[in-house]
């Protein structure tokens, strides 16, 4: 799952870096994440991995870390 | 044809009653379609009354003035992601570039009240949408200086695509905005201590203003993201007074950009910008609400900061 949200990263995330080069609690938006980018990155997991954010998680927060990505992703998983 | 009712966001509280008193009284002059709304004599003449007053607040700021048309050049208004945060708010220019036999089809289907839309290109314009918009290009053209920089736009025309029966809602509108660019600190302490100033200023004309954190209207579900990082960021403040609504309507805000347009125009490596408007057609429209439809009437003090 992580190698699919980096891979999402790299393609929407519009990051200064290399997203393999972050860590997992990283903050994205300290990285260089723009607002405009979490939301291709939004949208761009919800196409990778055939989901749909509920209202509650179209936050600032859910976007802002791998690890915060995967926690969501994972939750949403549990549920379906 | 006046847009059907299903198109148009309905007017709440006593805003239908208010609008028609308004357009009764001669201040508004209503067109065919919902939000493009002509201002008659006593309107013109109150909202040069507000002009004057926010000159006369304005007068220590050292503001540099700055006007621009309307319209603004498409590639600013791409630059900055406006399309991707308010795409339902935008207008934009389409213009005729065809031949003389085309030049014919559309003058047929215009005059018959077809569809057109067809023989028409982009011109490369868009609708200004707010009026710091084509500040941050022209900082970039001109500089800004070591110790920052505040920009007054004048009461400039703005164009918001957002037809409804409110008269507080209108599609085209003065706005007056400050812009502030500078060092981070000072650009967040200019905004913080304007945000008293302007609720000051409106309170001393008798209007019942608060102020209260806000979002924009952002676009769609991921729009949603991007309206409560705002909140949760504390990046926009609203003065808002009560204009017949269910809800007490925004006349003013506070918008902190951090380095969003100055990156984007290259404005300096340490620059942040913010801005604050005054929608002149709502603040007027609040003082009619709240005072009465004449200014004669008006309590003393209000008509005397308004001279």
């Amino acid at each position: 799952m992580t190698d699919k949200i980096l891979a999402v990263l790299a393609e929407h995330g519009r990051l200064p870096v290399s997203p393999d080069s972050l860590g997992d609690g990283d903050d994205l938006y300290a990285a260089g994440m723009t607002s405009h980018a979490s939301i291709s990155v939004m949208l761009g997991l919800e196409d990778a991995f055939d989901v749909e954010f509920p209202d509650r998680m179209l936050t600032r927060e859910v976007f802002s870390s791998i690890a915060s990505i995967r926690a969501a992703l994972d939750e949403l998983a549990e549920a379906a | 044809m006046a847009a059907s009712a299903l198109d148009v966001p309905q007017a709440t509280g006593s805003q239908g009653e208010f609008r028609e008193k308004l357009v009764a009284e001669g201040l508004l002059l209503p067109s065919s379609v919902p939000g493009v709304t002509g201002q008659g004599p006593a309107f013109v003449a109150l909202r040069h009354r507000l002009d004057r007053a926010i000159d006369r607040l304005l007068a220590n700021e050292g503001a540099v003035a700055m006007e621009f048309p309307p319209i603004e050049p498409r590639h600013d208004m791409e630059s900055v992601g406006y399309l991707t945060s308010f795409p339902q708010l935008a207008g934009s220019v389409f213009a005729f570039h065809g031949e003389e036999a085309e030049a014919l089809q559309l003058g047929e289907k215009a005059h018959a009240h077809q569809d057109w839309s067809g023989h028409l290109q982009a011109a490369g314009l868009v609708m200004v949408p707010a009026a710091c918009h084509p500040v941050y290009p022209a900082l970039a053209h001109v500089g800004v200086p070591a110790g920052g920089v505040t920009v007054d736009t004048g009461p400039a025309w703005v164009f918001r695509h957002e037809p409804s029966d409110d008269p507080s809602r209108l599609v085209a509108f003065h706005m007056r905005e400050l812009v502030r660019a500078g060092s981070p600190d000072t650009v967040g302490a200019w905004r913080d201590d304007w945000r008293d100033r302007a609720l000051e200023f409106l309170q001393s004309l008798g209007l019942p203003a608060a102020f209260d954190e806000a979002n924009d209207p952002f676009f769609g579900r991921s729009g949603k993201v991007l309206a409560r990082s705002q909140r949760a960021q504390k990046l926009k403040f609203e003065i808002l007074v009560p204009v017949g609504g269910d809800n007490p309507t925004a006349v003013a805000s506070f918008n902190a950009h951090s380095d969003h347009f100055a990156s984007v125009f290259s404005l300096g490596a340490d620059v942040h910008t913010a801005c604050l408007g005054f929608g002149i057609e709502r603040c007027v429209l609040a003082l009619l609400f709240t005072h009465g439809l004449s200014f004669d009437d008006w309590p003393a003090d209000v008509r005397a900061a308004l001279s």
